[in-house]
């Protein structure tokens, strides 16, 4: 933020931190950048394909609003993007740089398909789910409390282990479909009890696709209460801002760092069983799809604010199930989405940037002294 | 609270702005009675996907049907959306290119009793009882065999130059996993070249994954330092023929030519050409007539295909190529022929395969009818079961 390069001459400009902005104007901004990052779009598609810029966008809309059942998918995508992203949130609030969702959603997912696999047909259906709730639960939790503690203990870089923790996640996966694989050497476990319905999670209101959605609206609000109101809520942002002053107001920081990392694993693992009992009964080692990584910049444009991630991962949620429609309408690959994909957050990204400062011109500001 | 208005305002402008005009896709159509839907793994960039897509493409061209086509489809619960979205677009004929999209294939049948599904490479259709459930395959060991021929002939024409001697005429093969398709694939690859070359051995290497471009291109290369002077793949990138060309080491390809890449070592190609089998399940559709649960397209139906021969293939290769084909649309040559191979040094006179997919890999259909190992055989299944691993061709790991 020195703009000392201009030093000879006179400064052209002055980039000066604002006021907090009301929050009219800062939303404001946030609207005008997506507006004119469409604009981009439109003209980017214009120029790069011929096609008429809002016929994609209404193909987009199509993609994901089409029918009933697209809508549907398109929610019951959000909620498990918008729950990865919230279960990161309190660890970033912490400052502790939890980017290993990923391997502790798919451990998560890998407990509860072991429950599948292994207690068909020796517990009651609603056993296994008991189990397979606890296990995925506590698996994503250890995934998390392994780092923390090295963190807490030693002040390990924890950017380095939860991403290492990513790597064994998905080995371990690896490694047990190969075990479990059918048919023999096919590196596929496929539809686990696809007879017997052993460990799938129920359908709600006749919906399968409503548990998801639900879970995600509980955990929003929790997680929305549990940072602003909670005490330990509270503890995190202080941990988060310094250490040292933590350390002075009695806040036991160790307890506090393992503790939030793991509640941030345990909901991944929730994730987890949601994926595997619920959405796909499966478990292969891309069924994560990178969203473990896609969570963190959620959080990040919603400041951490978990109302806010509604809409930040409802965004990419939109273009990502948009995409797949243009492909088939208009014979583009996927990376034509990811272009769109890429010049929308450059504009919501570097929209934050007016919101936090303001550029004064030198005259302007020769004038008002 | 005021943030959540306003933010859901600001979502209402971005949907408004994108909620106009309507398109619509497919190509002119004809035939009114028929349309296609098709679920791709990946798009074209795949070699895999790329033969299927072609292949539809044409026979709905010729046909006249229209059609759609989605492409990038995971092998998970995406593929059942996919499968649906179509069925409520209005194809009535669903096809599926991917082995893991079988099961999910499945659960869209059991929804949509109306409309057929067909699934390549899969398994399960013949145990599951769904009318409207099918699997389509080739008897792509045949063109394997065929393409071996060519093999081994060029390693007689380089043990006839006094490159090579006739115990060094060892092969080398990059598999994708320890599968059955994997397995039938590489068997009759090797048994069509010790038909005409009867000193050759092979290795085979895995790598655990249907398209890796560098690992098929380090399988390669391990195999070349290994000694070997032929390779084949049986995987969907270009990783182990660039690897061939870079060494100068002559190779046969999978999936379609690669001449133009490899123009210094390419001999030939084996591919399953779909076209035949999307016409034929078309036609079911349009003439109400039942598909077969399992189809196996041959050399006869015009299923399996050698592409041209390369620069690098022998004098004499296609000639001999075709006497081979001739007996084997005669049947008098079988490509699992009992007399040919061994397994621990014995004779097989019976073997029961694991024809129905189950998690215990449960032996269950006896398999040796007449002589011959019977792969992909009617009553059976399309896709391969030969899972046997015959005295000299030796793994060189098995982690997959």
């Amino acid at each position: 933020m020195n703009p000392s390069k201009r030093k000879k001459k006179e400064k052209m400009f002055h980039i000066v931190k604002r006021e907090v902005l009301p929050w009219q104007k800062s939303w404001g901004i946030r609207a005008t950048a997506i507006i004119l990052a469409l604009i981009v779009c439109a003209v980017v598609t214009m120029i790069f394909t011929g096609d008429n810029p809002i016929q994609v966008y209404s193909t987009v809309w199509r993609g994901a609003f089409g029918t009933a059942r697209k809508s549907w998918v398109t929610l019951q995508n959000l909620a498990i993007l918008l729950l990865i992203s919230l279960a990161l949130t309190p660890a970033f609030k912490m400052r502790f740089w939890n980017i290993g969702g990923e391997g502790q959603v798919l451990i998560g997912g890998l407990a509860a398909a072991t429950c599948m696999i292994k207690l068909d047909g020796v517990l009651p259906n609603a056993v296994v789910i008991l189990l397979m709730i606890v296990t995925s639960l506590l698996a994503g939790a250890v995934w998390g409390i392994i780092p923390a503690f090295f963190k807490a203990k030693w002040n390990t870089n924890e950017t380095l282990s939860t991403l290492m923790m990513n790597y064994i996640a998905t080995q371990l996966v690896a490694y047990f479909i190969v075990l479990w694989e059918v048919p023999k050497g096919s590196g596929k476990i496929g539809i686990i009890n696809q007879n017997t319905n052993t460990g799938w999670l129920p359908d709600v209101f006749g919906s399968k696709y409503l548990l998801s959605i639900l879970v995600a609206v509980v955990v929003t609000v929790f997680m929305y209460l549990y940072l602003k109101y909670s005490k330990q809520g509270y503890e995190i942002a202080v941990v988060g801002e310094s250490d040292a002053t933590a350390k002075y107001v009695g806040i036991k920081v160790e307890q506090v760092i393992i503790r939030t990392v793991a509640l941030s694993g345990a909901l991944c693992g929730l994730v987890g069983l949601l994926l595997v009992g619920g959405i796909n009964h499966t478990i292969t080692t891309t069924i994560t799809g990178g969203q473990g990584f896609t969570a963190v910049m959620v959080s990040w444009m919603a400041k951490f604010n978990p109302i806010a991630m509604i809409f930040t991962s409802f965004l990419i949620v939109f273009m990502n199930r948009g995409a797949g429609e243009i492909s088939t309408t208009f014979g583009l690959n996927q990376s034509y989405s990811d272009i769109l994909m890429g010049i929308i957050l450059f504009f919501l990204i570097g929209c934050e940037f007016f919101i936090t400062y303001k550029i004064s011109y030198s005259k302007k500001k020769k004038e008002e002294e | 609270m005021k943030k959540f208005v306003s933010m859901l305002l600001t979502v209402v402008m971005i949907l408004s702005l994108t909620a106009c005009g309507s398109t619509g896709s497919g190509s002119g159509s004809k035939n009114n009675k028929v349309k296609a839907g098709f679920i791709c793994l990946h798009d074209e960039n795949s070699t895999y996907d790329k033969n299927f897509i072609d292949a539809a493409i044409a026979a709905c061209d010729e046909m006249g049907i229209e059609y759609l086509i989605k492409k990038n489809i995971p092998e998970g619960q995406e593929c059942y959306e996919a499968a649906c979205d179509l069925a409520e677009a209005g194809c009535n004929f669903i096809f599926a290119d991917s082995f893991g999209h079988e099961d999910y294939m499945i659960e869209a049948a059991k929804e949509y009793k109306d409309v057929q599904f067909c699934h390549a490479t899969g398994t399960k259709a013949h145990t599951e009882g769904l009318d409207n459930f099918h699997n389509a395959f080739a008897s792509i060991y045949e063109g394997r065999y065929l393409a071996g021929i060519a093999a081994g002939m060029k390693l007689n024409e380089m043990i006839d130059n006094g490159e090579i001697t006739a115990d060094q005429a060892k092969m080398g093969y990059v598999g994708a996993f320890t599968y059955a398709e994997v397995i039938s694939g590489y068997t009759s690859f090797f048994l069509g070249a010790r038909s005409v070359c009867p000193t050759v051995t092979m290795e085979v290497t895995f790598t655990g994954s249907w398209y890796d471009e560098t690992a098929e291109k380090e399988g390669a290369n391990k195999l070349i330092e290994d000694g070997c002077v032929l390779i084949s793949q049986h995987a969907d990138s270009m990783g182990a023929p660039t690897a061939c060309e870079t060494a100068g080491v002559p190779n046969i390809s999978y999936n379609g030519s690669t001449a133009s890449a490899c123009p210094n070592t390419f001999i030939v190609s084996s591919r399953i050409n779909w076209e035949p089998y999307f016409k034929y399940a078309m036609d079911c559709v349009a003439n109400d007539k039942a598909i077969d649960t399992d189809w196996t397209g041959s050399i006869a139906t015009g299923s399996v295909e050698l592409t041209d021969l390369g620069t690098a293939a022998t004098p004499g290769t296609k000639e001999a190529i075709e006497d081979a084909k001739a007996k084997m649309e005669a049947g008098t040559l079988h490509v699992f022929d009992i007399s040919t191979f061994t397994v621990n040094g014995e004779t097989l006179n019976s073997y029961m395969a694991d024809v129905d997919s189950d998690p215990a890999y449960e032996k269950d259909t006896e398999v040796i009818v007449d002589g011959y190992f019977k792969e992909s055989g009617d009553g059976f299944r399309s896709a391969p079961y030969f899972d046997l691993q015959i005295d000299g061709i030796t793994l060189l790991d098995m982690k997959f």
